[in-house]
């Protein structure tokens, strides 16, 4: 199996299936001739060409209503937003035509995209180079939400993501684009929407997390094992519709558990995942459900490692919980 | 304003006499005429872009066919057959008996909302009637007349007024945000300008794949100061895309005046900067509108890419059943508008030329009165929409945390008044 990073393996799927899927176009700000600004689109306007790789022009508002017109008509645009930070001037295209299509006219028309964007910290990049957006898509009903942790993982959840009816939002953790090696199967490769991965498991705790945080929390996790805690790490892999099974099947085995994410701590994901532990798994809780999380601030320059919910942050959280 | 000035042709500035308009002169009050507030702006462009007047339409450049006395401008012809200006006229009558019949039913409390299209009726029949059958419809929200001729059948049109089960958005939008794939037309929605980059896209992806179709989107000039209306205009510029944009210019979004939307002396005008054509059409004429719209789509089809109309037209109602005009227009402004009435201009052409009658109006009007009584008996008997259907169509397949919260909905309590 050839080891990849994960702008390999993401350019990768994507060579894969416009070659197996010719309704497959993609869009964005200087996808084309240089291949992206981490490169992800790299070769694939010298073999698709201007029809099918576009450079467009400077307006993300742009991009994804057009892309919206380009899927209404048949064809499957997965258009690249250069930063999720900049992916605001569509937000109104998104929230209110992406995801209310097939609702909104009875099933009638439904528009398919992927939107790909890098998110996350890790490049210090300052509020706008940084974000986590993903909270403000999933409480919109009618979109889904991926973000993939590992090179194989960003292939077949893209794969996955393209095949998929409903559109999604296709974050792709920055700050691991090439960092994260491993073996990507060769051919074609789906991993399934919605369904998390245990990566490690364990007896003691349950940590969540996703994205770049997965590493801080595998680390985490080995840390606390040199303490005697032995932790049970679930990379969520779709955050939404969430795997609610697997998560509440190692709350029940654990009764503790610490989420993890980079996006501030008030109404992010975490919450959410708490409320739901909560509703689904009160009584088996053996310690109140943590999250370790950005803070409520924009995102800030220099004390970005401060700001993010790194290692060291997660193990005393996992201790505390662990001796509650 | 308390009432509008009949526009006295002014002496246009040296730069400006070559066709331009310069009606619009006579619109900036005195107050801002040069010389007379102590700012010389005679090196300015004339005043706002303006179609307050229907005087405004009698400048050089605007497009027009029907002449007063009923007769046609051979130039600008589109050369319809008897049949089909007969088809139209009646087409045009219809939409507006069914707008002042849906109004009825808004006030009786038995519709929640219309909005109507009440003077525009031409530009948006010409503009449907000018499409080709492969062509595609991105309306704003007026065009239903558009969208019944396109074969959208009544009764569709009237469950949508009711969100009926048989709406085709299954009750759930507001009145008049229907769709209708079998005619081409989208499916609309309320955030303004939307519908141009998406119809810009589809028109594009047509392009891409080389099959011969144009997309038709409508907007109103309130919606040319949106981000998207730069957006659609500057890719549909830049990849040529088969796009008409057609603009209603009525003179009004909801109470703010046209000249509260851009500072440019037209609307067409601003296609130059996207390197595409604009058009001034008299928006109340048929023949004109139907002229311009046609050359634009065989323009796009011919893969010379997009054109922009402004239809000057006039909002002879209110903008909708929820908004009460006199607040901001004394009634006596529209009367110039009124004496340039889209329908009467057309009847005028009929009897002269195709021997219409007034019998014939009333034995229409008895007949579209007859269809849409029978269209509500049906849309009022029919059910609601279940309610496993509010969490259908989310997604594709129903996730799980919406099928609990269905479970919780159909398991709990009722609430009274939706069919229950
Ligand atoms: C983004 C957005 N802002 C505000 C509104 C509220 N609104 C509905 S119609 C309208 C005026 C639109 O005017 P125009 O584009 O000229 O179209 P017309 O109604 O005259 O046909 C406004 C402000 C809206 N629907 N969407
Ligand atoms: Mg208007």
């Amino acid at each position: 199996m050839p080891q990849m990073n994960m702008v390999q393996a993401i350019n990768d799927a994507l060579r894969l299936e416009m070659r197996r899927d010719p309704r497959v176009v993609l869009m964005g700000e200087d996808i084309g001739k240089v291949g992206g600004v981490f490169r992800v689109t790299q070769g694939l306007f010298d073999e698709f060409g201007d029809d099918r790789v576009i450079d467009t022009p400077l307006s993300e508002g742009g991009i994804i209503g057009t892309a919206i017109g380009m899927a209404l008509y048949g064809l499957v645009p997965v258009p690249e937003i250069q930063f999720g930070d900049f992916i605001f001037p569509a937000y109104d295209q998104i929230v209110s035509e992406l995801a209310k299509y097939r609702y909104r006219s009875g099933g009638e028309y439904s528009a398919k995209l992927v939107i790909r964007t890098p998110v996350g910290g890790g490049i210090r990049g300052g509020h706008y180079h940084s974000q986590s957006p993903e909270a403000q898509f999933i409480h919109v009903a009618g979109l889904k939400v991926v973000c993939p942790a590992t090179p194989a993982d960003a292939k077949g959840l893209l794969l996955a993501s393209i095949r998929d009816p409903d559109p999604v939002l296709f974050f792709e953790p920055k700050r691991v684009y090439r960092a994260a090696k491993g073996d990507v199967p060769e051919g074609d490769f789906v991993v399934p929407l919605g369904k998390a991965n245990v990566v490690k498991p364990g007896k003691d705790v349950t940590i969540v997390a996703w994205g770049a945080m997965l590493y801080e929390a595998l680390d985490a996790a080995q840390k606390a094992a040199e303490k005697g805690i032995d932790c049970e790490v679930i990379d969520l892999r779709t955050l939404w519709p969430i795997d609610i099974d697997t998560i509440i099947e190692s709350v029940k085995k654990t009764g503790r558990v610490v989420v993890v994410h980079e996006a501030p701590k008030s109404c992010g994901l975490g919450s959410e995942i708490v409320a739901l532990i909560n509703e689904k798994a009160f009584l088996h809780l053996e310690a109140p459900p943590k999250r370790v999380t950005g803070f409520d601030t924009p995102f800030p320059y220099t004390l970005e490692n401060e700001y993010l919910p790194l290692s060291h942050r997660i193990v005393p959280a996992v201790v505390e919980t662990a001796g509650y | 304003m308390s009432s509008m000035p009949a526009p006295k042709p002014a002496q246009p500035p040296a730069h400006l006499e070559d066709g331009h308009d310069t009606s619009n002169k006579a619109q900036v009050s005195t107050a801002h005429r040069p010389g007379t507030n102590g700012v010389d702006t005679s090196t300015l462009a004339v005043g706002p872009a303006v179609a307050r007047h229907p005087g405004d339409t009698k400048s050089a450049d605007v497009v027009k066919c029907l002449r007063d006395d009923g007769s046609l401008d051979p130039r600008t012809d589109p050369n319809l057959s008897s049949e089909e200006v007969v088809a139209l006229y009646e087409a045009m009558l219809r939409t507006r008996i069914l707008d002042d019949r849906l109004v009825t039913l808004q006030r009786q409390g038995r519709i929640g909302f219309h909005i109507g299209s009440l003077g525009e009726e031409a530009a948006i029949l010409g503009s449907a009637f000018a499409m080709r059958p492969q062509d595609w419809m991105f309306p704003c929200y007026r065009e239903f007349g558009g969208a019944l001729w396109r074969g959208m059948p009544l009764q569709r049109y009237v469950d949508n007024m009711f969100g009926n089960s048989n709406d085709p958005a299954k009750g759930r939008q507001m009145p008049d945000h229907y769709c209708y794939r079998k005619a081409k037309v989208t499916s609309i929605s309320s955030p303004i300008g939307t519908q141009i980059t998406q119809g810009v896209g589809f028109a594009w992806g047509a392009k891409i794949k080389h099959d011969d179709l144009v997309t038709m989107i409508y907007f109103g000039e309130g919606a040319t100061s949106s981000n998207e209306f730069h957006n659609g205009m500057n890719f549909a510029g830049v990849f040529k895309t088969p796009a008409v944009f057609f603009c209603r210019n009525n003179g009004w979004a909801i109470s703010v005046p046209t000249e509260r939307q851009t500072a440019s002396r037209t609307f067409a005008e601003k296609a130059v900067a996207y390197g595409m054509p604009g058009v001034r059409v008299d928006g109340n004429d048929l023949f004109a509108v139907i002229k311009v719209t046609r050359e634009a789509v065989e323009r796009a089809a011919r893969g010379e890419g997009p054109t922009l109309i402004e239809a000057m037209t006039y909002r002879l109602s209110g903008h909708s059943t929820s908004d009460d005009p006199k607040a901001y227009r004394p009634d006596g402004t529209l009367d110039p508008w009124r004496a340039q009435d889209p329908l009467a201009r057309l009847r005028k052409h009929l009897h002269k030329h195709h021997g219409w009658t007034e019998a014939r109006d009333k034995d229409l009007e008895a007949r579209v009165d007859a269809e849409l009584r029978e269209a509500v008996k049906i849309a009022e008997a029919t059910p609601a929409p279940s309610l496993d259907s509010m969490f259908e169509e989310v997604f594709a397949d129903l996730p799980w945390h919406l099928s609990e919260q269905k479970a919780e909905l159909v398991n709990g309590p009722r609430a009274k008044g939706h069919g229950h």
